[in-house]
């Protein structure tokens, strides 16, 4: 491990949005928006990015703090994830994600984390975090997929050429709660569904999310659809005080005594995007919310999945997590 | 080059050359001192002014005015930091712990993973614990922070998670130590009667590898006792 200094870049601190927008307007792919500096930092030491000049979002306090609207709750970008664990009024109405953030990380890296950060990270394949010419980063072969590659957390679903997961614990609380993301760039502003966010490796191999190196996600709109719902989370990983996921499912239920109305169901770490499982949302749809319906639809979850070498584990991990999630 | 001097031996690669300083500063190692150790000799120098280029610990490399330039260009900025107003030099991609153990010779904050992963580097920015491993020192602004360094009573006296750690036999090498107590001060300035498990949860941002987790759980936990009762 490398411990020296940092390449040079150049560090603009704007002091308002615009500002930032129009830095990351002029820079492009030589800019670098930091938030948290959670994920940049680790890739900035590595030499794995290296960014001409580094926009720092530290000033930006407009994009920090949590705000009721009519209709649901705005999270400004830049909130940090203890923030997002602790306040009230998300715990009254939308527990399922401050759970989530609870789970990120350790307590150190959820007070300097942001959601923003959280939800844009990079993916944790650790051959492409060593700076390997992947697909990823523009070569032209995978590693993980490779014969006799270490793929145990890698994907399950949906691979294409790329095998890596989406790592964000927020995000699949997110989809679950058909939240959308604010997205702004110096010509305008435009609103994204939580779950059309993701990028699937079939449309951009090299990026995480729909964003454009101009772009800045803003705020999340949680919107009050949920609130009420019953909510469950778990995360599976290796350590239990602190990891990234092997597999994690996020999922809100509304039902009329034991009947099912309506339902999320959202799985991370077993795709490149959070995984929704709608099939198994329209399945449940109706039923009464028990042991069978509950088993049926962790069978149902894992149809299709394509394992790697080392990672069939994952298989039943989901079917258990989806299971729990619909028993409750 | 042709082929042949590829071959060549090179000349005075293995002849000693001085530890070289700050561009043409030549840094002798001082021979004569009594007590000479690492420490001392990076304080001493520290003292001298000589590292706050920070080239004793970036290297050589760094002492040649192009690779300075590569690094970006420095600013002076002012911290506060234990209380003081401290002015310092910092490049544009350096860290919090890089700025305090190599240019203010705040060495209690030590750099284990420099990877936001191990917690040996935590310190309190306005009271919550961060890892300055992962923070660039320009981010920090005029924010309050607190060092190892700065718990210390008026009359050099331990901070109580200090004595209950040293009560309660907590650490074992000692090399996560510090971090260890920052993160309990924070969790005690937040929340000064912890649980068990709420104290287990605050901490799990610092790992020991010697696994004297729960010897560090007891210091916690004595420490909230003891300055609760106080």
């Amino acid at each position: 491990m490398m411990k020296d200094m940092i390449p040079g870049f150049e560090l603009i601190q704007p002091s308002s949005v615009e500002g930032a927008l129009n830095l990351l307007e002029e820079y492009r792919e030589d800019g670098w928006a930091l938030a948290g500096g959670m994920d940049s930092l680790g890739w900035f030491k590595n030499r794995g990015k290296r960014p001409a000049a580094v926009i720092d979002l530290e000033g930006l306090d407009a994009l920090r703090g949590i705000d009721e609207t009519s209709n649901g709750i705005e999270i400004g970008a830049l909130t940090t994830l203890t923030e997002v664990e602790r306040n009230p009024l998300i715990r009254e109405r939308f527990s399922l994600l401050s759970e989530a953030a609870s789970k990120v990380a350790s307590p150190q890296i959820r007070n300097a984390g942001t959601l923003g950060g959280n939800l844009c990270q990079d993916t944790r394949c650790w051959y492409y975090r060593y700076g390997v010419s992947c697909y990823r980063a523009g070569g032209n072969t995978c590693y993980a997929g490779a014969t006799e590659a270490l793929n145990r957390e890698h994907a399950i679903f949906g691979a294409n050429r790329c095998v890596a997961v989406s790592p964000s614990d927020t995000a699949i609380a997110l989809v679950a709660l058909d939240a959308e993301m604010v997205v702004r760039n110096s010509s305008g502003e435009r609103v994204i569904k939580a779950d059309s966010f993701f990028m699937e490796p079939a449309v951009d191999i090299m990026r995480m999310t729909v964003l454009n190196p101009e772009d800045l996600l803003i705020k999340v709109r949680i919107p009050n659809t949920w609130n009420g719902a019953d909510f469950y989370f778990e995360k599976a990983s290796d350590r239990g005080s602190w990891d990234f996921s092997l597999v994690s499912v996020a999922s809100a239920i509304k039902s009329t005594g034991d009947r099912i109305d309506d339902a999320r169901i959202v799985c991370g770490a077993v795709q490149c995007i959070p995984r929704r499982l709608q099939e198994v949302e329209t399945m449940i749809r109706g039923q009464i919310r028990n042991e069978d319906t509950a088993a049926q639809a962790g069978s149902m979850a894992v149809q299709g999945a394509e394992p790697l070498d080392y990672n069939h584990f994952k298989i039943p991990l989901m079917e258990n997590l989806v299971k729990r999630a619909v028993r409750g | 080059m042709s082929d042949t001097d590829a071959f060549e031996p090179v000349q005075n690669a293995s002849a000693p050359s001085p530890a070289v300083g700050h561009s043409d500063t030549v840094v002798i190692m001082p021979e004569t001192r009594p007590e000479w150790s690492r420490r001392n000799f990076i304080k001493g120098v520290i003292a001298s002014g000589v590292t706050v280029s920070g080239a004793i610990y970036f290297g050589p490399a760094l002492t040649r005015p192009q690779s300075l330039s590569a690094q970006g260009v420095e600013r002076l900025i002012t911290l506060n930091i234990n209380g003081q107003t401290r002015r310092v030099d910092v490049l544009p991609g350096e860290t919090l712990a890089m700025t305090l153990r190599y240019k203010l010779g705040l060495t209690g904050t030590k750099l284990g993973c420099d990877r936001a992963e191990c917690g040996a580097c935590t310190v309190l920015i306005s009271d919550v614990n961060h890892y300055s491993c992962t923070l660039l020192t320009h981010r920090v602004g005029n924010r309050e922070v607190t060092t190892v360094e700065g718990l210390e009573g008026a009359n050099g006296q331990l901070h109580p998670v200090q004595q209950a750690f040293i009560d309660e036999l907590s650490p074992q090498c000692g090399f996560c130590t510090p971090g260890q107590v920052m993160s309990a001060v924070a969790l005690l300035r937040s929340n000064p009667n912890p649980t068990r498990d709420e104290a287990r949860i605050a901490m799990a941002g610092n790992l020991c590898r010697c696994g004297a987790y729960d010897h560090y759980l007891n210091g916690v936990m004595r420490a909230a006792e003891e300055t609760s009762n106080a």
